[in-house]
C-alpha cells in the first residue's frame, strides 16, 4: 500500500470508528425525539420506526405542558440557579480578593479552609444541613434549595487564584483614587475576571439545574420543583403509561441547557470541565 | 471581607461535616426530642446488615465498571479526535452532549429505551434474533443496565480532560520517537503519548471514581435499589435510612463509610501526583 493510500484507510476507520460511538452517544436523543412525536398507537408497538406515520410532537407537547407545570418547574429552576450564582459571587469575591492580595494574619490557614472544603462532597453533609433546616423551619421553600450552595469553596479558590495574576499596581492606583476595599472589588476587580467568572458561572449553573440529590430531600410542595424533580415526578404520575408527552416533557427540560451549550460550545466545556480541579 | 464567606463555611460545610461524623455515634432519630451517645452501636448494626453489604458490593462493582470502561473510552476517542482533521468540533460536541443533558430526564429516556416489550433495545435485539431482558425489573441485569448509562454520561466529560491533555504534549517528543526508530502509531503511543498523559490519566480515574460512587439519580429513578436490592448503591442506601426512615444517626454512619472511600480515592491521587508519573 502506498502511504496515500494508508492514510484513506486510517481517514476512513477513524470516522467508521468514530461515527458507531456517535450513533450509542445519540440513540437515547434521536429516540426521545422520536418518541415525543409519535402518537399512542405508533409507540405501544413491537415494530421500530424512528420517523413517525403520523406526527404528533406538538399534540404531545401540549399534553406535557397540560398535565405538568412545566413552566413552573423551568421558573423555579432559572430562579434557584440564579439566586445560587448571584449569592456565591457576592459571597467568595470579596473572600477571593483578601486571600489573593491582602495580608492578614491567618490567611494561609483559611486558605487550607477553602483547598479542604472543595473535597468535601455534597451528600456528605445532607443530613446535618437537613437537621439544621428542620429546626429553623425552612423545610420546603427556596431558601431551602438555596442556602446550603451560597458558600463555594471551589469559586474562591477559582477566583483566587485568577485575582493572584490581576497586577498590584491596578489596585495600587485604585487605593490612591480614594477607592475603597469592598470598591476595589467590585469597581476593579470583577471587570478583569469576567472570563473566570464566566467559566465559572457555567459551571455553577449546569450542576444545579441538574442537581437531583437535594431538592429531593428538602421539597414537598409541588410549585416549588425544579426541573428534573418535576420530570421525576410526571413519570411517577404516568407510570409507563404515557410516554409521548413524557419525551416531549423531557425535551423541555434538557433544552435550556443543551441550546446554550450548542451556541457556546467553547465556554460551556471550558466551565464544565473546571470541575477537573475539583 | 472574609468574614461572610468563612461564616458560611463553618455553618453549611465544617460544622456539618463534624456533625455527620458525631451523628454516627448517636441514636438520633428526626423529630424525636432526645438522643444519647451510643459509641460504636451504628457500626455495629451496619456491619451486621445484609443490605449494607449488599450496597457496599454493588456500588463498587460500578466502581469497577464504569471507571475502567468510561476512562477507557474516554482517552479512545480523545486519541480518534486528535488523530484526524476533519470533523473534530462536531464529534467533540455529540460526545460532550451526555455532560449537559439532565441526567433525570435521560434517565427516564433510558427506562423507555430498555422497556421489556417497548424498548428500542429489545426490538433492536429481536431484529436480529437474540431474546431480550426485562433490564431494569431483572436482579440479573439491573445494575449492569446503570453501569451502561454511567459510562454514556461519564464518556464525554473524560474526553474533553483527554483532549486538553493531549493538546499539551510538545511535538518534538513525537519527532524525537520516530528518529529513535518509533514509526508505528502504536510505538508513539506506548514510548510519549501514554506516559505524557500520566497525571491526566491519573486525574481522570480519581475524579470518575469520586463521581460513581456517588451514583443516585439513576438508581432512584429507576430501580429504587431494586429488584430485590440488586442495584442498592451507599448513596441511595444513605438516603432511605436518613430521609425516608429518619434514621439519622445510622445514615450518618453509612456517609461516614462513603466519606471513607472518597477520601481513600483523593489520597490515591496526592500519593500517585507527588510520585511524578510524568515519565513513568
Amino acid at each position: 500500500m502506498t502511504p496515500r493510500h494508508r492514510s484513506l484507510v486510517w481517514s476512513a476507520t477513524r470516522h467508521l470508528l468514530l461515527l458507531c460511538g456517535a450513533v450509542f452517544i445519540l440513540l437515547p436523543f434521536v429516540w426521545m425525539i422520536s418518541t415525543a412525536s409519535k402518537p399512542q398507537t405508533e409507540i405501544f408497538t413491537k415494530s421500530i420506526h424512528f420517523i413517525p406515520q403520523t406526527f404528533a410532537l406538538w399534540d404531545n407537547f401540549a399534553t406535557a405542558f397540560g398535565k405538568a407545570s412545566l413552566w413552573r418547574f423551568l421558573v423555579n429552576g432559572v430562579v434557584v440557579t440564579a439566586s445560587i450564582f448571584v449569592l456565591q459571587v457576592l459571597i467568595a469575591l470579596p473572600a477571593a480578593y483578601a486571600l489573593a492580595k491582602l495580608r492578614f494574619a491567618g490567611r494561609e490557614v483559611l486558605f487550607a479552609l477553602v483547598l479542604f472544603c472543595i473535597l468535601i462532597p455534597p451528600q456528605a453533609t445532607a443530613i446535618p444541613v437537613f437537621l439544621l433546616f428542620h429546626q429553623l423551619g425552612i423545610l420546603d421553600s427556596y431558601a431551602a434549595l438555596i442556602v446550603p450552595f451560597t458558600i463555594s469553596a471551589f469559586g474562591i479558590f477559582l477566583m483566587r487564584q485568577f485575582f493572584k495574576t490581576v497586577p498590584d499596581d491596578l489596585i495600587e492606583a485604585a487605593r490612591m483614587d480614594g477607592i475603597s476595599e469592598f470598591g476595589i472589588v467590585w469597581r476593579v476587580m470583577l471587570p478583569t475576571a469576567i472570563p473566570a467568572l464566566t467559566a465559572f458561572g457555567i459551571f455553577s449553573v449546569v450542576a444545579h439545574w441538574n442537581d437531583y440529590f437535594w431538592p429531593l430531600i428538602v421539597l414537598n410542595s409541588e410549585h416549588l420543583r425544579t426541573p428534573p424533580l418535576g420530570v421525576a415526578s410526571f413519570r411517577n404520575e404516568e407510570a409507563g403509561t404515557n410516554y409521548g408527552p413524557l419525551m416531549a416533557a423531557a425535551i423541555v427540560i434538557i433544552a435550556p441547557l443543551v441550546v446554550a451549550f450548542l451556541l457556546a460550545q467553547r465556554r460551556f466545556i471550558e466551565g464544565i470541565t473546571l470541575t477537573g480541579i475539583k | 471581607m472574609v468574614a461572610p464567606a468563612f461564616i458560611l463555611m463553618f455553618l453549611l460545610l465544617l460544622g456539618p461535616l463534624l456533625g455527620v461524623i458525631a451523628l454516627s455515634f448517636t441514636d438520633y432519630q428526626l423529630g424525636s426530642p432526645s438522643f444519647s451517645w451510643i459509641g460504636l452501636s451504628n457500626y455495629q448494626d451496619m456491619f451486621g446488615d445484609r443490605v449494607f453489604w449488599l450496597s457496599l458490593r454493588n456500588t463498587l462493582t460500578y466502581v469497577a465498571i464504569v471507571v475502567p470502561a468510561a476512562v477507557a473510552l474516554g482517552l479512545a476517542v480523545a486519541l480518534l479526535i486528535e488523530s484526524g482533521g476533519s470533523l473534530r468540533t462536531w464529534y467533540r460536541t455529540i460526545y460532550f452532549l451526555p455532560v449537559m443533558a439532565t441526567l433525570i430526564a435521560m434517565s427516564i429516556v433510558w427506562e423507555f429505551m430498555l422497556h421489556p416489550q417497548f424498548g428500542l433495545i429489545n426490538g433492536l435485539l429481536h431484529g436480529i434474533g437474540l431474546e431480550g431482558f426485562s433490564w431494569l425489573q431483572d436482579r440479573r441485569t439491573a445494575l449492569y443496565a446503570l453501569c451502561v448509562i454511567g459510562i454514556w454520561q461519564a464518556l464525554g466529560f473524560n474526553m474533553v480532560l483527554f483532549l486538553a491533555g493531549l493538546v499539551s504534549i510538545p511535538r518534538q517528543l513525537y519527532d524525537a520517537a520516530e528518529i529513535d526508530g518509533a514509526h508505528s502509531a502504536w510505538a508513539r503511543f506506548r514510548l510519549v503519548t501514554w506516559p505524557m498523559l500520566g497525571p491526566t490519566t491519573v486525574f481522570v480515574v480519581v475524579i470518575t471514581g469520586i463521581r460513581s460512587f456517588q451514583v443516585f439519580d439513576t438508581v432512584h429513578v429507576l430501580t429504587k435499589g431494586g429488584p430485590s436490592k440488586s442495584s442498592e448503591v451507599l448513596i441511595h442506601t444513605m438516603y432511605i435510612e436518613s430521609f425516608e426512615f429518619f434514621r439519622s444517626g445510622y445514615g450518618a454512619a453509612l456517609t461516614v463509610v462513603f466519606l471513607a472511600f472518597v477520601l481513600l480515592l483523593t489520597l490515591v491521587k496526592s500519593a500517585l501526583a507527588n510520585r511524578g508519573v510524568h515519565y513513568a
